[in-house]
């Protein structure tokens, strides 16, 4: 029996309780159902006993004293009353002083209606101030970023966002300034607050004091309909709260998921619910003359588009993107192509990626085991600019429970500083690396870190309890050498597990279903075959097929004559836009299906209007393969249709019937084909209890579907409760509508060796050269791409791309005091200003990919080498 | 009353050679230090130090004996010197450190050794510029003269010094908020439980915090034995104690008076001492140690000046620093005047001191400046309840430190000593003595 497992026994207001060792007073109380009131308490965050609205009265050695509850923590024998005279003297007290500066500008405060000061002043205080002088005063509101207004008068110092930024993100951004009464809240000079995860600060802020721009003044609390879902602006899948009013969303809130988000969101996912109503919405079908984009019918539209199938062969036919989409429209368009055209060039990566196989047929880690790891192996990049939640969820591992990081990257990341041991690779050796981490000699040109160290830490630990994160790092290399380097470590590692690191919104879902070539639904290989998908698949692809570059690569020879970009703005986030343009504009007939219309459209021969986030169910899977809900709140946007209902039609215009007329019905026919989701029953995924998702297959992890959880309006105010749509309630929980049992799933599976389904990295490799700069490009959260540019808010935070090289490269180059520098290759020429940062290995730079300027990524053509430049000072 | 002539921590206050090495040995200095690391293990200089029931000269008054009986066994322990004192009218440390600061860094070490901490650091508050230059200079005297560093007077015992500058706080002065700063944190105290210093300390260490005149106390004891030392004084109050007089007495200053053996009545009229008050002036009231503590009124002259004597009249000998008003005193202003100074110097951290402080000085600066209303009286009483439950004494507080109860001491006391003045206030519309 562990410690945490003790139980002791307390009494509060003479009622037996139980708890744990540890359990603060606060919350082993409320379990017992005795709330006591808090401000500064918040379940995710460290206590500081700062307000002083939770003082009880606990026995000690001088009989009964005053204690905050949530600083103080359980001891067997405890006696505790929390509604003594006294304590609620002291109660009362407190209350009434922080009223005593608190401006009464509730009527125009974001925050009345969800205010936990306005709601425990209902219950505590005197119903009448007492404080008859002038209150304090400061000018208000102050702008401490794009996104949040500070608001010091309203600020009840409750430290709240000053311990979320510095603890949880990580950057004391803001902090106290002044004290006594003049204590406040501030930022430093000339610092705005630009984090990452600013919006979350509001969120938890117990009054009006920070409050976020896109949201302010646009509802009233008791207006907003509340609908839950699952971000999807990354793959973690954060749990969230869509909120509307009148159609239009106004607001989403990070809802407290022990197994994925924890209540925080980042501020490219939380903002970007703007790019739903963004005027680049496309409202109905179009078709692209040579006078422009024509307007036309929904009949007219899938009808060329049959036309233009029945004349083509299956081979001929390609789809590129989809990854935004829910699962089933993803199942449905992956049953269209594979099923019943009949062609395997079918790809959600936009060559950003990994090889589909790793990602499908390695054991599977979830968030939470990465984070409980004997070691975390991270071959990701830079989780924060790509996964932002679950950089957060690592970073917290490893500050507060002592996670062992080994790192190994191309550049310093957000994490290094929490690595045991960080490795760097110069770009295309990261295979030899991850040999020499298993003993093979490495040339020290190639690597920088403590080889030996970390050698010492992998022998270290059970290679069963390591996990491997792991993504593409760098789009100017072929992706090979980071698959192989990835597949050796969890081929090596024997029983170690993988956590996908691809970043794109449902990628993992897109890969599960299918969505990529050489597989089928349910992480199979379509060189496998599989009956069930046979008895409901006119045919099956005959070969497999080509992934996006391939396809690309193909349309320049003629090859594809009919392509469908799902959601995929090739210009902007192909990472070989010339490529593309040249592709694009070689193919008779480009079927755009988007809900917003970008740099792509111009190049398609028919475009759909799809709707949006928000517009429609559906389920959507994350890096662990959690499947999770989408919610609907809105109406879609004028003539825009779900993708699954499109596919579903234009199979009817080419004579075919899919056999859906709900998404009922394709979730139903997803059980039955895939093995990997038999058992997850639609009921089951619905379920109140259900809500923060289901990991897939069943088996990977213990399912439990619990009751559902009351929120604590107090941590996280705007959501009372879920799994309810209308308004949102200050009552209990709706309970929980029976648990649906899941059945026990079949799903098994040969574990190969990963490595031998890679093809063999047999390219010519070059180490570093003095003038010849290997490239690395790796993503940022805000680029110019259209999902930040759409945002009106988030868009006003692209700043121009940057690029980092080695002290001695910059030395090379001559620059000094200026990094203006001209970089050169595959023709073409871009100007950007470079940093130094001494984590590079010399002969490299970085730069940050922009490809919506469509400048860095002309500087490669990734073909099979590394890419170079030269670059000379400007 | 003859009073004893013997001085303890003031006996070379008024050699200017004093102040460095050669005039400190010359007085007969680091002898102390000597026979500790020499001659004794570091548990006899524990067992001395108990012996002489030294209370903490801090405010306090916990034995330092005790005080270090209770530091939690670690390989690491550390000894901080809280010299930041910054309390109005609580001047008798400065004049320690000015004065004598070989002693003070004598005093330190010897307590390092006794409790075994490598690395002491003597926090000292940041206006004292001239205390600061002598303290750092006697630093670097013992470092070369051997009383500081490595294997110190060939004891084999090893311990270095640290002087560090407060930043202007007097919160600071709390110790758990002095350890904070001293980390290079915002001054915000810890909470107790479980941060008692004692068991999480510096840097998450055993910590001992004394006061200067604590310490100041150590190289006398060591060298004359703690009976010498209990010689002196009567009950649990034993050897000297460092007074500063201030307010309307004749001789404002510090003097050092046998513990135990004198009365406000001494320290405040004696010709030798505060020399009484100025011709045909009455004593008003007495704040007895410190702005923190209740006052006293003229029928309490002949309490004792000892610890306990003091608490058993529901006040405290404190700091050590005596307030005296006389009958051309406002004690509204008086009150307002000590609210002020708590509601600025509160850290802020925590609710009924941050709010709190600066309601009830705003409602006393409304009195004083003629917008009193009489319901504020009841107002200011039940503010101070929600400070410091029942207004007891000793006080509970509903704050984190103890600075949250130091603010409705004053006023508390003085409405209820005063109420008269406080109408009168009111009822004419401002201040009677302006």
């Amino acid at each position: 029996m562990t410690d945490s497992e003790k139980k002791l026994k307390l009494t509060v207001n003479g009622k037996e309780v139980e708890s744990a060792p540890g359990e603060m007073l606060i919350a082993a109380a409320e379990k017992a159902g005795v709330l006591i009131p808090r401000f500064c308490y918040h379940p995710r965050l460290e206590p500081v006993g700062v307000c002083r609205m939770c003082l009880v009265e606990v026995k000690g050695p001088r009989g009964f004293t005053l204690q905050p509850a949530c600083y103080i923590s359980v001891s067997d024998g405890m006696e505790v009353v929390t509604d003594s005279e006294k304590a609620k003297k002291a109660q009362d007290g407190v209350l009434e002083f922080l009223l005593a500066n608190h401006p009464l500008d509730c009527p125009v405060c974001d925050k009345g209606g969800e205010c936990p000061l306005q709601d425990q002043t209902l219950t505590f205080g005197p119903s009448e101030s007492r404080f008859v002088e002038e209150k304090r005063h400061f000018e208000k509101p102050i702008a401490i970023s794009k996104l949040v207004y500070l608001d010091r008068e309203r600020c009840i110092q409750c430290d709240r966002c000053t311990r979320f930024a510095a603890d949880i993100a990580g950057e004391a951004l803001i902090d106290f300034e002044g004290r006594g009464g003049a204590l406040h809240i501030t930022t430093f000079p000339d610092k705005p607050f630009a984090s990452y995860f600013s919006g979350n600060t509001a969120q938890i802020c117990p009054v009006g004091a920070l409050t976020t721009t896109p949201y302010r003044f646009k509802a009233r609390p008791w207006d907003l309909e509340q609908v839950e879902s699952t971000c999807v602006s990354c793959a973690v899948g954060c749990q969230m709260v869509v909120q509307s009013s009148e159609n239009e969303i106004v607001r989403y809130l990070g809802i407290d998921s022990e197994a994925v988000n924890q209540s925080w969101l980042c501020d490219k996912g939380r903002f970007g619910f703007e790019s739903v109503s963004s005027a680049e919405r496309i409202p109905s079908p179009y078709f692209n003359e040579p006078s422009g984009m024509v307007e036309t019918g929904w009949s007219q539209a899938l009808d060329a588009i049959a036309k233009a199938l029945k004349s083509a062969e299956p081979e001929s036919v390609a789809l590129i993107g989809g990854s935004h989409m829910a699962n089933e429209d993803i199942y449905a368009w992956v049953k269209l192509t594979k099923g019943v055209i009949g062609t395997d060039s079918i790809d959600a990566q936009l060559d950003d990626g990994l090889d589909p196989k790793i990602v499908a047929l390695s054991d599977r880690a979830t968030i939470q085991e990465a984070t409980q790891a004997k070691l975390l192996i991270l071959m990701a990049g830079d989780l924060r600019e790509e996964l932002p939640i679950l950089y957060l969820r690592i970073r917290s591992a490893a500050k507060k429970a002592g996670l062992k990081i080994l790192e190994i990257s191309l550049s310093e990341t957000s994490l290094s500083n929490e690595a045991e041991v960080s490795l760097r690779y110069f770009p295309g050796y990261a295979e030899e690396l991850v040999n020499g981490l298993f003993g093979a000699e490495v040339d020290p040109q190639f690597f920088a870190g403590d080889l030996q160290a970390a050698r010492a830490l992998v022998s270290s630990v059970d290679p069963a309890s390591v996990v491997v994160v792991g993504a593409r790092e760098n789009l100017a290399d072929s992706s090979l050498d980071p698959e192989r380097a990835i597949a050796k470590l969890l081929d090596s590692l024997v029983g170690s597990k993988f956590l996908s690191g691809l970043r794109r919104g449902n990628v993992n879902g897109a890969i599960d279903m299918g969505m990529v070539p050489g597989l089928v639904p349910g992480r199979g290989q379509l060189q496998d075959g599989n009956e069930a998908l046979k008895a409901k698949w006119k045919t099956l692809p005959r070969k497999v097929g080509r992934n996006s570059r391939e396809i690309l690569e193909s349309a320049l020879r003629g090859e594809i004559k009919v392509l469908f970009l799902v959601g995929a703005d090739l210009i902007s986030d192909f990472s070989d836009s010339a490529l593309a343009e040249k592709a694009l504009g070689n193919i008779p007939m480009v079927v755009g299906i988007d809900s917003l219309s970008n740099r792509t459209t111009s190049y398609c021969s028919v475009v759909l209007p799809a709707t949006a986030f928000a517009e429609r169910h559906g389920s959507t899977t994350n890096i662990e393969g959690r499947v999770s809900t989408l919610g609907k709140k809105l109406v879609g946007f004028s003539l825009s249709r779900p993708e699954w209902m499109i596919a579903v039609e234009l199979a009817a215009y080419m004579g075919e019937d899919l056999g859906f007329e709900s998404l009922h019905d394709i979730w139903g026919e997803i059980q039955e084909v895939s093995q990997l989701h038999r058992g997850l029953s639609i009921a089951a995924l619905g379920a109140p209890g259900a809500k923060e998702g289901i990991v897939v297959p069943l088996s990977a992890s213990k399912v439990q579907i619990s009751n559902r959880r009351v929120l604590d309006p107090i941590a996280t105010p705007g959501i009372t409760s879920v799994g309810v749509s209308g308004p949102p309630s200050s009552s209990a929980a709706i309970p929980g509508e029976g648990d649906p049992v899941l059945s026990e799933s079949t799903y098994s599976r040969q574990r190969s060796k990963l490595l031998e389904l890679l093809a063999h990295d047999d390219r010519a490799k070059a180490g570093p050269e003095a003038d010849n700069f290997a490239l690395v490009v790796s993503k940022r959260l805000y680029d110019h791409g259209v999902e930040v540019m759409s945002a009106k808010h988030l868009s006003e935070l692209v700043v121009p791309s940057k690029g980092r090289v080695s002290p001695k490269g910059w030395e090379r180059i001559g620059l000094n005091g200026s990094g203006l520098t001209r970089l050169q290759g595959n023709g073409a020429s871009v100007e950007l200003e470079l940093v130094v940062d001494p984590s590079l290995l010399d002969g490299v730079v970085k730069v940050e990919f922009d490809g919506a300027l469509g400048e860095v990524s002309k500087l490669f053509g990734v073909e099979n080498s590394t890419s170079r430049v030269k670059m000379e000072k400007v | 009353m003859p009073l004893p002539p013997l001085k303890i921590v003031s006996a070379r206050a008024n050699d200017p050679k004093n102040v460095t090495l050669d005039g400190y040995l010359a007085n007969g200095g680091y002898q102390g230090l000597k026979k500790a690391v020499l001659e004794m293990n570091p548990e006899d200089v524990r067992d001395q130090v108990m012996q002489a029931s030294l209370l903490g000269r801090g405010g306090a008054g916990f034995e330092a004996g005790r005080k270090w009986s209770m530091l939690k066994k670690s390989d690491i322990r550390y000894l901080v010197i809280n010299g930041d004192e910054s309390e109005p009218a609580t001047f008798k440390d400065h004049m320690l450190v000015e004065s004598d600061p070989h002693q003070l860094v004598e005093g330190a070490l010897i307590a390092g050794y006794a409790i075994g901490a490598a690395r002491v650091f003597i926090f000292l508050r940041g206006e004292f510029a001239l205390g600061f230059e002598r303290v750092q200079n006697a630093i670097n005297e013992a470092y070369d003269y051997g009383a500081i560093g490595r294997d110190i007077f060939g004891s084999k015992f090893s311990i270095d010094l640290v002087l560090h500058p407060g930043a202007g706080a007097y919160i600071c002065g709390e110790e758990t908020s002095l350890l904070e700063s001293l980390e290079g944190k915002r001054g915000f105290p810890r909470i107790k439980p479980p941060y008692f210093p004692a068991v999480i300390g510096l840097y998450g260490k055993p910590t001992i915090v004394n006061n200067v005149e604590t310490v100041a106390n150590l190289p006398w004891i060591v060298k004359n034995g703690s009976s010498s030392f209990t010689d002196l004084g009567a009950g649990r109050s034993r050897g000297t104690r460092m007074f500063a007089l201030s307010g309307q007495v004749n001789r404002p200053g510090t003097y050092e008076l046998e513990m135990a053996k004198n009365t406000f009545r001494d320290i405040i009229f004696d010709p030798e001492f505060g020399g009484g008050l100025r011709p045909g002036r009455s004593l008003k009231a007495i704040i007895p140690g410190g702005v923190s503590a209740p006052w006293l009124g003229p029928d309490q002259l002949d309490v004792v000046l000892g610890q306990d004597e003091v608490a058993a009249v529901g006040s405290m000998l404190g700091s050590g620093s005596i307030i005296v008003m006389d009958d051309s005193t406002c004690m509204v202003r008086a009150a307002w005047r000590i609210s002020k100074f708590f509601a600025r110097e509160s850290c802020g951290q925590c609710t009924p001191c941050r709010e709190g402080g600066s309601w009830i000085e705003k409602v006393m600066n409304r009195i004083e400046s003629g917008a009193g209303r009489e319901e504020d009286l009841d107002l200011l009483m039940d503010l101070c309840d929600n400070i410091v439950p029942g207004v007891s004494w000793p006080p509970q507080q509903t704050t984190i430190c103890v600075l949250g109860p130091s603010i409705p001491s004053s006023v508390a006391v003085s409405i209820k000593m005063f109420r008269d003045e406080y109408l009168t206030h009111i009822k004419e519309g401002g201040c009677p003595y302006d």
